[in-house]
């Protein structure tokens, strides 16, 4: 039981902190790729969309020979601030985030350009400079939408597991997140441990879901 | 006031193109550029309040340079200190109608607060008899109610000129003609100086002290008849 306890508190830090970065990372690209024209836009476009076609297992490959200790990236690291992402929980938010990251910034940029460019304009006029006018017009208006996404990001980086596995594994109370150790619970004959896992997950999505739905654009007037 | 306008700007979409040139120099406190729709006004009144960059050329309002393409002048909207009214008033449909009005009072990163005190808010709360809808959002007013709103938010900082695109167009007609009262009286007893664009004759009666006629892009001659002028638009 108290594996169950550990491995959802894992994967609750996980895709938190998968879900902040993906807040900031996902508003910033959804707001360049809605405002700023530059060649191969819409490849970048495709290109950042892919995590969420790909299989995980795929991407959880592609993040091994980046970031493994023999990857650029990953001996880069390792050299020069002596940080080992393979087998860690930081791993699985890299993971995490990577694989959720469409599902952010894809509703940031149609809610960025859903936003009446007078409107930014009427304030510019009236002398707000341009990062009021992001904060107080462009964002306000954008918000419900890029809320939306956000939450269904948290949703899927906690279900996060092909990707999770390859690059953080599976350790028990280190790495083990709720997904990870169902399929653990599973394959060790534990029916028990996997059917508390299993409603404590369901019952965790659910409330996401439901939390996404009410914000979802155009059920309350435009306030 | 005196308003120069020297302006060139070529659009493109697709294979059309429309060529901007304008060339007009008034001096008064009522200004009227009437033309049909697509003759370039809103472009034009867009350039005044720095919302669109002319090609080349410049633009002179009250003695301050706004735009100079040789000298590379080209102040920020939100340094020209205009007013500008949006035909369709573009005020913030998450903000109340008090919040809409303080708007540009507030600097900074956070929109005014929902009990925003404020005299000058307070002022123009009352002037457009607004004060029992302070608290509601743009969506709840009436079409009238909206353009008060706007006019009190473009008013509110003391602009050096006002400038309104198709103020009327989007009022029913019996509105149209209170409306256009009250905006006349407003900017006699104001006395803030005007550009008013539009294509409707009923406002060149009632604004038109200085009227210049735009068609296809470019001034008509001053000489000419603005009637005449647009003649052709009559058959449209």
């Amino acid at each position: 039981m108290d594996m169950a306890w550990s491995a959802l508190g894992l994967s609750l830090k996980v895709a938190g902190w998968a879900t902040a970065l993906n807040l900031v990372l996902g508003v910033g690209v959804g707001l360049l790729l809605a405002r700023v024209r530059f060649p191969g836009r819409d490849l970048l476009d495709t290109l950042l969309t892919l995590p969420m076609v790909m299989p995980p297992t795929v991407l959880g490959y592609y993040l091994l020979v980046v970031l493994g200790r023999r990857g650029w990236l990953g001996s880069w690291l390792q050299e020069s601030f002596g940080i080992n992402l393979i087998f860690t929980w930081q791993g699985a938010v890299i993971a995490a985030t990577i694989v959720a990251f469409p599902l952010v910034f894809k509703p940031a940029r149609a809610a960025f350009e859903a936003v009446d460019g007078q409107l930014e304009q009427a304030a510019r006029v009236l002398g707000v400079a341009e990062i009021g006018v992001f904060f107080r017009v462009t964002l306000p208006l954008a918000w419900r939408g890029i809320l939306a996404g956000v939450l269904l990001a948290f949703a899927r980086a906690l279900g996060e597991f092909g990707a999770t596995l390859m690059i953080a594994g599976s350790i028990p109370g280190k790495t083990q997140t709720l997904s990870v150790a169902v399929y653990e619970a599973v394959q060790a004959g534990q029916d028990e441990v996997a059917n508390t896992l299993v409603l404590i997950t369901s019952a965790v999505c659910i409330a996401v879901l439901m939390t996404a739905g009410r914000l979802a654009p155009g059920r309350i007037a435009n306030r | 006031m005196e308003l120069e306008i020297d302006i060139r700007k070529t659009l493109r979409s697709g294979k059309r193109s429309f060529h901007l040139d304008v060339r007009l120099r008034s001096s008064g406190q009522r200004i009227v550029i009437y033309g049909p729709s697509g003759s370039g006004k809103s472009l034009t009144l867009k350039a005044v309040a720095g919302l669109m960059r002319p090609d080349s050329g410049r633009i002179r309002l009250g003695g301050t340079t706004l735009f100079d393409s040789r000298a590379g002048i080209d102040l920020a909207p939100q340094a020209r200190k205009v007013a500008y009214l949006f035909q369709d008033y573009a005020l913030f449909p998450h903000l109340t109608v008090r919040q809409n009005i303080g708007f540009g009072l507030t600097g900074g990163w956070l929109n005014p607060r929902e009990n925003l005190c404020h005299e000058a808010v307070d002022y123009w709360l009352g002037a457009f008899h607004l004060e029992h809808l302070a608290h509601q959002f743009p969506a709840e007013l009436s079409g009238g109610q909206r353009q008060r709103t706007a006019l009190a938010r473009a008013l509110v900082a003391h602009p050096r000129a006002l400038l309104l695109d198709e103020p009327f167009a989007a009022l029913d007609p019996a509105l149209r003609v209170r409306m256009r009262a009250e905006l006349d009286e407003l900017q006699r007893r104001l006395e803030v100086p005007m550009v008013l664009i539009t294509h409707d004759e009923d406002d060149v009666a009632a604004f038109g002290e200085h009227v210049h006629c735009l068609r296809d892009g470019q001034i008509a001659d001053p000489g000419m008849d603005c009637s005449e002028a647009l003649l052709h638009d009559a058959a449209d």
